[in-house]
């Protein structure tokens, strides 16, 4: 009952030696997941608590079985390691690395296109399936298996959307976070296919902001597409235009990427659309 | 990050990329001195600040005569410009860019910048230039011709052609146009551009080509990678306290309201203020301290929200997943006893370590309001805005 991880992930980590990746593989591992290896170049052969660190993607999957990476990766180095994650034939990446510069993002999301993996992120908080597998950095116990799947553009108010569901006794299937980047790997429209094909998932929460026209695809999407309940948010209302509002996708442009425009057409799509965020929970409570 | 247009051709220049002649100046004497020496009559001076709309709000404008520089100069100088970009406050223009007048036969518009869900450049031309080109895509869509460029491929020609053919060019003006497309598009890509925009590109009586309003943004994130763009920063054309934020790393946007908040994460801050609004306020900022912050960056980040005289209140909101309740809590208390606090703070936590956040506020002795959720944090800050 998940989407893209579960118990049989096995887990890599690019830059596993650093401050920020060192403490965030524990507490994957910690939660249940399997981490089977770590890259970091010219430190192959060392361990991390006892998880083998590699020189190269490409020996840590040929020795251990990793089917799923995570990169911790600095910005200047990020797409680099996607890449290569890629270019070893992991199926799953997941970029957590915040600041990477657009047009090497670009470049990557150009050359993925003829590539198997699947990117999620960057500059996100990751992939959980509650109960099963923690890829990525958001709090585990605030997670709890159930039903629902959510999808998100950002990092901590995904966790605001999350406690309030578990608060209402509402479990999840899986919950990502796509990033807050303006150019990006997985998309709320793969995210959304992926549940709507998914068994156990029976309905959907989708956590937009302002900046892009990602929302309204996805709305145009789940209209056309979708046969589970699906509850939105927007942030961003009172976000001013030309202001980049943190991550670097979050920006109004004109008229283009308003909260008001995306919460629009949700609503055109037959998605509850929740205003006020600290109504979130009883709202899913009274939809699912 | 955004820069002026004087800085903006300057890059033109080094990449071949055709503006007219002229020179920035900071003073009436300097704007003489650069009127002299173009040698030719009419100038154009132009304001140079960081937001569109100059002309219109009397920015820009012609002086026929040596005395008219003088005089033009003098009354654009220091004056504090208003336009749709720039808040009813306005700004305070410091310098001018003098540049020779020319004959104009024709304005074009050309735009480049980022595809987000394509991953492509869109390289985008009007021969309906001179006008707000969103007005133009929304009214008149089909005098907007676009191409996609693959990053991984670059610029082909087949695509300058299409843009030149699409804005009518004459066979010699066409020759112009394909080499100076390309070398913008190479500047685009060196330089790691959010946006290059050209309105208007103008066609001269005499059948040249040129850019002669010229707009350069950057993709903050590639600055590391660009020193020599990392001068042209102008400070003066930020928010002090924006500016003061940017030295913790923190993320602070001056808004217009008296409520101030802090929160970590960008979607949970953006989110913060549309629930300050729903409850009847409008927020004083957004400050995003990231998900990482630590207890500097939390103490700076409430010194900074606290300096703004119209803030009346403080909302903080912080979901502990990296950033821990009590790393925050000892943020709070540190910069409570350096500063004095004189309006209501309402602090609403939760996640990693909320237990021992909540003792540490508690024990501080502080005059804060703890909030149970955020429907009861909204009204706690309704009730603050209306006191």
């Amino acid at each position: 009952m998940s989407i893209w991880v579960d118990q049989n992930t096995r887990l890599l980590v690019q830059g596993i030696t650093g401050r920020e990746g060192q403490f965030h593989t524990l507490q994957c591992r910690d939660y249940g997941t399997k981490v089977v290896a770590g890259v970091t170049p010219g430190k192959g052969g060392q361990n991390v608590e006892g998880i083998p660190v590699f020189n190269t993607v490409d020996d840590a999957v040929r020795q251990t079985g990793a089917n799923c990476a995570m990169i911790f990766v600095p910005p200047p180095f990020a797409a680099d390691a996607i890449l290569e994650a890629a270019e070893a034939g992991v199926p799953l990446v997941v970029a957590i690395t915040e600041g990477i510069p657009v047009l090497d993002m670009m470049r990557v999301k150009t050359y993925l296109k003829g590539s198997k993996s699947r990117l999620i992120g960057p500059n996100c908080p990751g992939i959980i399936t509650p109960g099963q597998c923690k890829v990525g950095i958001m709090p585990g116990p605030i997670h709890k298996p159930g039903p629902i799947g959510v999808v998100s553009r950002s990092g901590t108010l995904t966790y605001e959307v999350v406690h309030q569901l578990t608060n209402q006794g509402i479990g999840q299937s899986t919950c990502i976070g796509i990033g807050g980047d303006p150019v990006n790997g997985t998309n709320f429209i793969d995210c959304l296919s992926a549940f709507e094909q998914d068994a156990e998932t029976k309905g959907i929460v989708m956590v937009g902001e302002i900046g892009g026209s990602a929302e309204e695809e996805a709305a145009e999407f789940i209209a056309k597409n979708l046969t589970k309940p699906v509850v939105g948010f927007i942030a961003g209302l009172t976000a001013p235009p030309g202001r980049r509002m943190g991550h670097a996708g979050a920006i109004i442009s004109g008229s283009s990427g308003t909260a008001q425009a995306k919460m629009e057409a949700m609503r055109k799509a037959g998605i509850t659309v929740v205003e006020n965020l600290g109504q979130l929970g009883e709202i899913c409570k009274k939809v699912f | 990050m955004k820069i002026h247009e004087y800085q903006a051709k300057e890059l033109f220049q080094k990449y071949g990329v055709p503006i007219p002649r002229g020179k920035v100046a900071f003073s009436v004497e300097e704007a003489k001195s650069v009127a002299a020496e173009l040698g030719s009559l009419p100038v154009v001076i132009k304001a140079q600040i960081h937001a569109g709309g100059r002309g219109k709000g009397g920015g820009v404008k012609l002086a026929k005569t040596a005395a008219e520089v003088e005089q033009v100069a003098g009354s654009i100088l220091g004056m504090t410009l208003i336009t749709h970009q720039t808040g009813p406050e306005g700004r305070l223009v410091r310098k001018v860019l003098v540049e020779e007048g020319l004959e104009i036969e024709k304005e074009l518009y050309m735009g480049m910048l980022p595809d987000r869900s394509s991953a492509n450049v869109t390289i985008m031309v009007s021969e309906a230039g001179g006008m707000d080109i969103e007005e133009v895509a929304a009214k008149t869509p089909e005098k907007i011709i676009k191409v996609q460029v693959n990053p991984l491929l670059g610029l082909e020609a087949f695509q300058a052609r299409k843009l030149a053919y699409g804005l009518n060019l004459t066979p010699e003006l066409v020759k112009l146009f394909i080499p100076m497309v390309t070398k913008l598009y190479k500047l685009f890509v060196d330089y790691d551009c959010s946006l290059v925009e050209i309105n208007p590109l103008i066609i001269t009586k005499d059948k040249n080509i040129l850019a002669l309003d010229a707009k350069v943004n950057f993709d903050d994130n590639a600055l590391f990678r660009h020193k020599d763009i990392q001068v042209y920063r102008d400070l003066d054309e930020e928010d002090p306290a924006e500016v003061e934020a940017s030295k913790y790393n923190l993320n602070y946007i001056k808004m217009d309201g008296n409520i101030g908040n802090m929160v970590n994460g960008a979607g949970l801050a953006m989110a913060t203020m549309d629930i300050i609004k729903l409850a009847g306020a409008e927020p004083a900022n957004f400050l995003d301290v990231g998900g990482g912050a630590s207890e500097e960056m939390v103490e700076n980040g409430f010194r900074i929200i606290l300096s703004d005289p119209s803030v009346k209140g403080v909302f903080i909101n912080i979901f502990g997943g990296i950033l821990r309740c009590d790393v925050l809590a000892q943020g709070v208390v540190a910069a409570a006893k350096k500063v004095d606090v004189r309006v209501p703070v309402v602090i609403r936590m939760e996640g990693t370590n909320v237990e021992r956040g909540r003792q540490i506020l508690e024990e501080s002795g502080l005059n804060l309001t703890a909030a149970k959720d955020l429907t009861d944090a909204a009204q706690k800050v309704a009730t603050i805005a209306k006191g």
